[in-house]
């Protein structure tokens, strides 16, 4: 097919486009060029159809658009907008080939009025969250500690991954961050956010779940107040903390995840600990180990030492013992001894070779001999023979 | 993501470790070896936590719904 632009190609009748085929590119060419957007205008030819959808008209002074917004999106209004009401329509422009018509295909309808349709929704919707127990506190689990795979529901594209990859890196590289893309604003959000977190039981090792998106105006957080996004948040099977960026408004989603962040960089510092306070726990963990080896190490030499003491006292006494038995057998040596009669004023006489002499048959006349006294030995000759 | 769990059980084990030592009911055997598996503990937590490099993985799904990991390239 020719380029739309391409003036020359459509000039002959032989070039000639089918109805079909215009349609479709006007189509393909709206669609492209302009994504979905919010439009405010005044809400006129109201007409629901049976099966659900809701046919109706956004006008301000000078124009019109016709606008069809399907069941899907028109079920959780419990009442229909009326006449003439000041909306505001987050809407996809398309053309409807059947009728050859411009028109928006609307998603989210709000009325201009502050307490109105949008704020009716977020009440009905926290009100049945509320009644199923979702918003209750005892339901909120506590973090992992040391989380293997954190996962993260956001858009590819945006600054929440960035912002959770980098302090992760910082903090806790030893957690796998494992995205799991999915729109965050515009029609299919609430869509794409729900499948995402359908995906979660079936991603092994994950143990805590980050779901958010960077600021926005309150249209661009719609997705994150509808009631099946909070309900696909709080089935999530491990802990999820929201972090939708903003500050004023806590969306339905921060009320049913486990914990709130303000923003994505706290929520991914929430969701690990901190790698230099580890290694800072690790050096206490080893100090008490090594106290507590120096503790027995210490308590041993003590009970050594403790031993040792009372080995020496007991071979001191042993010793002294055995000195006084020594001293007494000495004594009963020296009194044995028969050098101790000397003492007494006795002498030994003994042969030139050494022998006692002890009988008068002994002493021949004119016999040398050696007598012992108490302090030495002298020569002796009988003299009277 | 296998760092992470056996980092976790590293932690979990020397701290049990230091809390059974300075409990000093051991006799020295056990002590020793218990004190010996603390300091592989602890060395295994450090090196791990001291190596470990940031992996971003996505997941993908295709047509028939079923799930995909892959590396996140960028």
């Amino acid at each position: 097919m020719a380029h739309p632009l391409d003036l020359l190609a459509a000039a002959s009748t032989e070039g000639a486009w089918t109805v079909s085929e215009v349609t479709k590119r006007a189509r393909a060419v709206v669609e492209n060029g302009m994504h979905p957007l919010w439009v405010r205008g005044e809400l006129t030819d109201f007409h629901p159809a049976k099966s659900g959808h809701w046919y109706f008209a956004l006008r301000d002074e000078h124009a019109q658009l016709r606008c069809a917004m399907y069941a899907k999106y028109t079920r959780k209004f419990t009442a229909p907008p009326t006449e003439g009401m000041q909306v505001f329509a987050l809407a996809q422009p398309t053309v409807y080939p059947e009728k050859g018509e411009f028109q928006l295909t609307v998603v989210e309808l709000l009325s201009s009025d502050r307490d109105g349709m949008r704020r009716a929704a977020y009440q009905k919707a926290k009100a049945n969250l509320e009644r199923d127990g979702l918003l209750d506190p005892a339901r909120k689990r506590p973090l992992p500690p040391f989380p293997r795979r954190i996962a993260i529901v956001t858009s590819r594209d945006g600054a929440v991954l960035h912002d959770v990859r980098v302090v992760i890196a910082r903090r806790w590289p030893l957690s796998q961050l494992v995205l799991v893309s999915a729109a965050v604003q515009g029609v299919e959000a609430e869509n794409e956010l729900c499948r995402a977190l359908s995906f979660l039981p079936r991603i092994r090792f994950v143990d805590v779940v980050i779901v958010g998106r960077g600021g926005g105006s309150q249209e661009d957080l719609w997705a994150f107040n509808s009631e099946r996004v909070a309900r696909a948040v709080a089935a999530a099977p491990v802990p999820v903390i929201s972090a939708v960026g903003h500050e004023t408004d806590i969306t339905l989603c921060d009320l049913v995840a486990d914990v709130r962040a303000p923003t994505p960089s706290a929520a991914a510092e929430a969701a690990t600990p901190d790698r230099a306070e580890m290694f800072e726990h690790l050096g206490h963990l080893g100090d008490r180990l090594a106290q507590s080896l120096r503790g027995r190490a210490e308590r041993m030499h003590e009970r050594v030492a403790r031993s040792g003491d009372r080995l020496a006292s007991m071979m001191q006494s042993h010793l002294d013992r055995s000195a006084a038995r020594l001293g007494a057998q000495a004594g009963r040596l020296d009194a044995l001894s028969p050098l101790a009669v000397l003492g007494r004023g006795y002498a030994i006489a003994r042969a030139e070779d050494g022998h006692v002499l002890s009988k008068l048959a002994q002493f021949p006349p004119g016999l040398r001999f050696r007598l012992r006294v108490s302090d030495g030995e002298l020569p002796v000759r009988r003299a009277d023979g | 993501m296998a760092e992470g769990s056996s980092f976790a059980q590293d932690l979990d084990r020397l701290e049990a470790i230091v809390r059974r030592l300075e409990a000093g009911d051991l006799d020295l055997d056990e002590a020793l070896s218990l004190f010996e598996e603390g300091v592989e503990r602890l060395r295994g937590a450090r090196t791990r936590l001291a190596a470990a490099e940031a992996k971003v993985k996505q997941v993908i799904a295709d047509k028939a719904g079923s799930l995909k990991i892959d590396d996140l390239d960028g």
